[in-house]
């Protein structure tokens, strides 16, 4: 029996029709008239000692159903740490941090009550700087670190002092690399932070029901997750813990912490278990809500004359914010992957989460591979220059291979790495590399192309799981149920398609069950990491070999045969040697009937699972371990026209090649490659948080917190390289973060080539380059 | 001269009905229509003008309805995304790839519906003056500029 493949094809996301035309509901389109309101005040000093806080005022206002501060049911929170109070208690530690909460009848009132709440505040020095958390004599921001209990087993903070964490590699012999090495580069780099920017902003609402269930409707990625941290804060039952995410408008890592949720939980208990809605505005999304982490580095590289890369030594210093949320973790994820997709065989890297008085932070889009991207790929340009070497051959020379290992020592196979030299070589024709890195315009204009490799693995949890159900319709359709949140990048219908390709039959025919409910879906670990096809999708496979099992099994009995001489396709089981003998799918659905009457069989359920496999914890000297199941790989190249009068310049190209395996929807996987360049030249072009002396933040609107918009984009390519992973579902490696991750570090390559200056520091706009060019010796501010 | 205070029993012309509201002088045309029509299709990014993605038409314009208080639409024809109807664009957008998330969709939607009756010819200068109103996080706009081109002339 024929089968059309519905795996490599460009299928449109199943919700696309509600969501042109506007019927698609996110979880802030669901408010009900039972629902109350809460509005956060929130801390407008860095760091302070709260010294009171007076709501009697507040209190009185119309509407008015309850206040909370932190003293109202004091509890540590935090997935490596517990560091962070939901609201604060005695102290502030961030510009933005809830100290108070007002729930009302309405929006409205609850915005006009937190206006009347006094709050007074003795201010406490501020630590703005990286380098300033680092000092021996620096003040700390948190004095009971010691005390803190830390659940994970990663976690290793350094009391008394303000390091949050640390990781280190230590691989080979940095010492004798360096001593043997032709050439030793030592460069410093910087990335700010930043914000998530969903579309969507965070939002929540929680209930506490009189028999006990406690209800959390939000916008996450991480439902699951939720109910685990509010088991454990507050000491609920999971089996009465339900959360509900329908569609997400967006998320880029930034919702899959635990946040709003807490608070939205304590409110509602403030209240008698009332329904309490916590929406963030626009503002508070962006100075409340956790952040992208900003990193400094310190890079020394050392290579051959001709161009083999011997040793690489590392220090970076990452800005977690108040709390440490998911920070430790990103400086491992830095530290693992420090080298980028090159065989370094020596390597001394130290990577250190630290505590400022800045936002605190979550995942971002990259997990931190953005910012160990940015150095190694400007160390690799300066390097080219250096030895005189073209900066694409240099790449190729030094391209991790089979047989090679990563900083962490682990093994790099095509199965679980794939084809960086294969990709490097696309990249060359797909951009022209050929007819120069600089081409001079006759306008005096000059057009620069810079290039950037990428890797990046899942850093995810090794015990991480999976679930997948499938039921069949009575009219032969498959119904699908999985934990994972549709944020976006259409993981609902990848999912379906393999479905779909696993049972020979017509993605049309295959029903995603678009949200998440933590009572009703099996255990998704988060949708975080680009790994969502690649753990729903194995499940997905064992779940439908579940529903063929159980098809061929009933269908022996009404065929007359063994299950062995049956197949399945096309929504048929039928007779191998002889197709024309078969039944529908819809007629063993729900069990067979026989045409005289009798029945036999049952609804046809099937399930399927998954749990990383193999993943090791790193060895906390040498760094030694396995931190997830493969490694995506990549080439990007941007190119600029550059106007070396005003110092200014045009994006014209951005591309992507990347090998993750087999592409399981290219449309979706071309969209998601370029969204991820585009949020890449953002943070390379223009995004950045800007603290003032005292460390409160100064552009949190849309307004002054500039996004790349429509027309500002260069053209994007997009290629793909498709060596297969052999565990992965029909050999498919994550892809969905990846476009971001090298496209700062080529956009910085090409102004400096075209401008002859080093931009060592995101994001690079005319200011900076005419700054580094002129001295900015008639800077009159 | 309209003179309102307080809770007001209004009219207001939406998708072709004339509906029956009940708004305060100080209510957004955003918060109306989601709060007492259910037209969640426009959606709250930034109450500040700065997003575009609460747009809808009012007598076929763009208008970002977070700005406009639901008074002054009085008397004015509004467009939410819910009165449009499998039209080219809506297609467009899924054929191209248009959105990933969906958030901001309603509100570009609308305006190259709106771009699509005012400027059926519009050049490519015009549409990026047109849809730079609007914000989107998840594609590379790319994917926008291609669905808008596939449906003007």
């Amino acid at each position: 029996m024929g089968h059309i493949p519905q795996i490599g094809i460009s299928i449109p996301k199943k919700e696309s029709w509600n969501k042109v035309t506007g019927r698609a509901k996110y979880n802030g389109d669901h408010i009900t008239s039972d629902t109350l309101h809460a509005r956060i005040l929130t801390s407008t000093h860095a760091h302070a000692i709260i010294k009171s806080i007076d709501f009697t005022k507040a209190e009185k206002s119309k509407g008015v159903q309850g206040i909370i501060t932190g003293d109202y049911l004091p509890v540590l929170t935090g997935s490596i740490i517990e560091d962070r109070p939901p609201i604060a208690k005695d102290k502030v530690r961030y510009f933005g941090e809830p100290i108070a909460v007002v729930i009302a009848n309405t929006e409205g009132e609850a915005s006009y009550a937190i206006k009347l709440i006094d709050v007074e505040y003795e201010p406490l020095l501020v630590i703005n700087f990286l380098q300033d958390a680092m000092k021996e004599d620096s003040i700390l921001i948190h004095e009971k670190l010691s005390q803190y209990h830390h659940p994970s087993v990663e976690a290793n903070p350094q009391f008394n002092t303000n390091i949050a964490g640390s990781t280190k590699i230590r691989k080979g012999d940095v010492h004798k690399a360096f001593n043997d090495s032709y050439i030793i580069l030592e460069h410093n780099y910087s990335l700010p932070q930043s914000d998530h920017s969903a579309m969507e902003t965070r939002n929540t609402i929680a209930e506490i029901l009189p028999s006990g269930e406690v209800v959390i409707n939000t916008s996450s990625q991480a439902p699951f997750a939720i109910k685990e941290e509010l088991s454990k804060v507050f000491g609920l039952s999971k089996s009465k813990l339900i959360v509900r995410t329908p569609l997400v408008g967006g998320a880029f890592g930034g919702k899959a912490t635990v946040q709003l949720e807490f608070i939205a939980y304590i409110a509602s208990l403030a209240v008698g278990g009332r329904k309490v809605r916590i929406a963030n505005t626009r503002e508070q999304d962006m100075f409340s809500s956790p952040a992208k982490i900003g990193v400094d580095a310190k890079i020394k590289i050392g290579a051959t004359e001709d161009g083999i890369i011997r040793a690489l030594e590392a220090t970076y210093l990452v800005d977690c914010g108040a709390y440490s949320d998911t920070g430790p973790r990103m400086a491992k994820a830095i530290a693992s992957s420090c080298t980028g997709p090159y065989n370094i065989e020596n390597v001394y890297c130290d990577a250190f989460a630290l505590y400022t008085n800045h936002i605190y932070v979550t995942s971002y889009r990259g997990f931190g591979h953005v910012a160990a991207t940015f150095p190694v790929e400007r160390s690799i340009d300066k390097l080219a220059i250096a030895l005189n070497m073209d900066p694409l051959e240099l790449r190729l020379k030094n391209a991790i291979r089979e047989g090679n290992t990563t900083p962490t020592q682990s093994k790099v196979t095509l199965s679980n790495t794939g084809n960086v030299e294969e990709c490097i070589n696309k990249l060359k024709t797909l951009i022209n590399w050929e007819e120069g890195q600089v081409v001079q315009n006759i306008d005096d204009t000059i057009r620069a192309k810079g290039m950037a490799c990428f890797w990046k693995t899942s850093n995810s949890a090794p015990d991480a799981i999976s679930g997948v159900i499938l039921k069949l319709n009575s009219d032969g359709g498959v119904d699908v149920n999985f934990g994972a949140v549709e944020i976006g990048p259409g993981m609902k219908t990848a999912i379906c398609q393999i479905v779909a390709e696993k049972m020979k039959m017509d993605i049309n025919k295959v029903h995603p069950f678009m949200e998440v409910d933590t009572q009703i879906s099996p255990k998704h670990w988060k949708t975080v990491a680009s790994m969502t096809t690649f753990m729903a999708g194995n499940a997905a496979i064992k779940a439908c070999e579940s529903i063929i099992k159980q098809l061929k099994s009933i269908g022996s009995i009404v065929l007359r045969c063994t299950p062995e001489d049956l197949d399945v396709a096309n929504q048929k089981v039928f007779l191998r040697d002889d197709p024309s003998v078969f039944i529908h799918f819809k007629d063993l659905a729900h069990g067979y009937k026989y045409a005289d009457g009798p029945s036999i069989g049952g609804e046809i359920i099937g399930h399927g699972n998954y749990i990383m496999k193999h993943l090791v914890p790193l060895n906390p000297e040498t760094g030694q371990g396995k931190t997830g199941p493969s490694i995506t790989v990549g080439a990007q190249a941007v190119e600029i026209e550059y106007d070396p009068v005003k110092y200014d310049y045009r994006l014209l190209k951005a591309a992507t090649i990347i090998d993750a395996g087999k592409i399981i929807n290219p449309g979706a996987a071309k969209g998601l490659l370029m969204g991820g360049m585009s949020m890449g030249l953002g943070l390379a072009t223009r995004e950045e948080f800007v603290y003032n002396a005292q460390g409160q933040l100064e552009n949190s609107s849309l307004r002054t917190y500039k996004l790349i918009h429509f027309g500002e984009q260069p053209e994007y390519l997009v290629e793909f390289v498709e060596t297969e992973q052999i565990d992965a579902p029909f050999g498919a490696r994550g892809l969905a973060e990846h476009g971001i991750i090298g496209i700062p570090a080529a956009l910085a390559n090409a102004i400096s080539i075209a401008s002859q200056a080093d931009f060592d520091t995101l994001p690079i706009s005319p200011e900076t380059i005419w700054k580094a060019k002129t001295g900015g010796k008639y800077d009159s501010l | 001269m309209l003179k309102i205070s307080g809770n007001t029993t209004l009219v207001l012309n939406i998708n072709g009905e004339d509906r029956e509201i009940i708004a305060k002088p100080s209510d957004t045309l955003l918060y109306t229509l989601r709060n007492q029509l259910g037209l969640t299709g426009a959606k709250p990014g930034c109450e500040n003008g700065d997003c575009g993605a609460c747009t809808v038409l009012v007598d076929d314009w763009p208008i970002k309805s977070c700005l406009m208080l639901t008074v002054e639409a009085l008397g004015k024809k509004i467009t939410t995304i819910e009165g449009l109807n499998n039209i080219p664009i809506q297609k467009a957008f899924i054929e191209n790839w248009g959105f990933q998330c969906g958030y901001c969709t309603s509100g570009f939607i609308m305006v190259c519906h709106s771009l699509s009756i005012h400027h059926p010819d519009a050049d490519e200068h015009t549409i990026e003056e047109w849809l730079q109103s609007n914000l989107c996080r998840c594609t590379s706009y790319q994917e926008i500029r291609d669905a808008i081109n596939s449906i003007l002339k």
